[in-house]
């Protein structure tokens, strides 16, 4: 039984750890906490919802929905962070927010309010491993996070764009002045990061067979915690908050019963933050820690 | 007045109240995004006076208010330990821990909601917000005033002017709690009804848009930005669901246009020096 619980959570938290690593990102290297990625998270689902509806086979729904997430991210870049440049300094995640409503409403008016259900192309969907129910898209699911993170990490470290992008992260103004195309650099990481988020809300709403126009919110806030906690900047951390957030999260609810959630979740965040503000790993892209 | 435009203004009329809870801590370079949580505590704390100690509506909403402001005195401390976005990520955590403790009180209703026996009409509201206003706006002309704005220009400079950044920061902290429990506490007297999931992340944000969009130099940007974002969906109505979808197109261009939010210092010393002819000219 415990053991059932702690596989949920873990499974729950592998969709919170993608939204983390995507918050993550711009959040470690400009400094800005992007909230248009919730609307993103949402749009992959329900386009993955409609895709499939539409008879489409999940081998081109995937691919086409990360493709969208990218392109979506990057034009939330080139309105964004572009106009940030002697602006008052909330006024990039104003912009981010006003992508967010923007997102909701179009899908609103796209395919209503109700909630979508999934029909997925394949049977049943679970193994067991002795007496724990593992669901295989939820396994696939926490494989690909730590893989995807992992050739991320690889890339950050190891490559002539990786350092680059860790030298905006120190210092963008000294990164121009030594010949770092940031404003090259910088599109890049966004689109990472809408793949990232795509990726999350792909996992999402065919873990769990829904998609709605309001999925992103809860999910996002979770995600904004689980980067907190494993510290902010750090690739690695978002996953491991992510994945402590996830079973936090069931094990409130087997024990104290939904209404406790909340309570758990942001009273955790509440103590990280006065405790320990650095996260569990602490965060520095730019020293190299990614 | 018609039904309608009474219950626009009233909406108004809070919001104003809401946005300048949100505007002296911004001032005071903190972005807070917990102003949903402590607008809960003043609607349910007002509307617990009342219906269990058989409290008016006005004292009981005035007693909110300086309870409120105790609680934003009580988490200020812990909270402005923390700097920039790690403040505005403490004050979210701690106004989601407040909505979900109100949830799990069942004293108050927990999730099914908080009826409140009386009622405080437009008239009331107004007042209230009017008072907000002209507080502020002397607040602001004060010392005081030019103290915060000193240290949101420049911490380092303040303090090494010798201003007590902490104790202004606390201040603002405080005071911005106080107004935001107000606007809870008239909210929950005008409509008779409060359930907790109304006070969620999704107004704060809101709320601080109002403030950025109207722009933080002066007092009267989040009197604008409040009238902005409540009237501008009300005249939109007409394209049903499509005013959102300009709304947030809206706020793009203002972003992209005026990133200082659309009143500031120079907008008004441009609008003086316009009504009033050049000394050269009146010669």
């Amino acid at each position: 039984m415990l053991a059932q619980q702690l596989v949920n959570g873990l499974m729950l938290g592998s969709v919170y750890a993608l939204v983390a690593v995507a918050f993550t990102l711009t959040m470690g290297i400009l400094k800005f906490l992007n909230f248009s990625i919730p609307g993103i998270f949402m749009i992959a689902g329900m386009c993955t919802w409609a895709m499939l509806k539409g008879g489409a086979s999940l081998l081109v729904a995937i691919p086409a929905v990360l493709l969208l997430g990218a392109l979506l991210s990057y034009g939330v870049e080139r309105v964004t962070w572009r106009q940030m440049r002697g602006g008052d300094r909330f006024v990039p995640l104003v912009s981010s927010m006003a992508f967010l409503i923007l997102l909701e409403n179009l899908a609103l008016i796209a395919w209503g309010s109700d909630q979508q259900r999934l029909i997925l192309p394949f049977q049943s969907t679970s193994a067991r491993i002795g007496d724990v129910v593992v669901g295989v898209p939820q396994l696939v699911g926490l494989a690909l996070a730590v893989a995807v993170v992992w050739t991320l990490d690889r890339v950050l470290r190891r490559t002539r764009i990786g350092r680059a992008v860790r030298s905006i992260a120190e210092d963008a103004e000294t990164a121009t002045l030594l010949g770092v195309a940031v404003d090259r650099v910088v599109p890049l990481v966004f689109a990472i990061g809408g793949i990232f988020t795509a990726l999350a809300g792909v996992l999402f709403s065919l873990n769990y067979q829904q998609a709605s126009p309001f999925m992103g919110e809860e999910v996002a806030l979770k995600g904004i915690s689980a980067m907190v906690v494993g510290g902010m900047g750090n690739i690695w951390g978002a996953i491991l908050g992510g994945l402590a957030i996830g079973v936090v999260e069931t094990a409130a609810i087997h024990w104290f019963g939904a209404r406790a959630v909340d309570i758990a979740v942001y009273g955790m965040l509440l103590a990280i933050l006065f405790g320990r503000p650095t996260g569990l790993l602490g965060g520095d892209l730019a020293k190299g820690r990614a | 007045m018609s039904g309608y435009l009474e219950g626009v203004l009233v909406v108004l009329a809070i919001n104003v109240i809401l946005a300048y809870a949100a505007f002296l801590p911004i001032v005071a370079g903190q972005l807070n995004l917990g102003i949903a949580g402590f607008m809960a505590t003043g609607a349910y704390l007002s509307a617990y006076l009342t219906n269990a100690h058989g409290w008016l509506p006005l004292p009981a909403a005035l007693a909110a208010t300086i309870l409120t402001a105790a609680l934003g005195l009580v988490v200020a401390f812990p909270i402005l330990r923390t700097r920039g976005i790690y403040l505005a990520l403490a004050t979210f955590a701690f106004g989601q821990v407040v909505v979900a403790t109100i949830l799990n009180l069942d004293a108050v209703g927990g999730a099914a909601g908080y009826p409140v026996a009386t009622h405080l009409g437009f008239p009331a509201i107004a007042a209230a917000a009017a008072i907000v206003f002209v507080t502020l706006y002397c607040l602001f002309h004060t010392r005081f005033g030019l103290s915060v704005t000193a240290v949101s220009d420049d911490e380092l400079v303040a303090d090494q002017m010798g201003l007590s950044v902490r104790g202004l920061q606390t201040a603002a902290f405080t005071i911005g709690a106080g107004v935001a429990g107000l606007a809870g506490a008239l909210q929950a007297h005008h409509f008779n009804y409060i359930e907790a999931q109304h006070f969620n992340v999704l107004l704060s944000i809101y709320v601080v848009l109002y403030v950025l969009l109207g722009g933080t130099q002066t007092i009267y940007g989040p009197l604008l930005g409040a009238a902005v974002f409540t009237l501008l969906p009300e005249v939109l109505r007409g394209s049903a669901q499509w005013r959102y979808v300009i709304f947030a197109a809206l706020i793009l261009a203002l972003m992209t246009w005026r990133p200082q939010g659309v009143v500031t210092r120079g907008l008004l010393r441009r609008l003086v020096e316009w009504r009033r002819p050049s000394p050269a000219e009146a010669a």
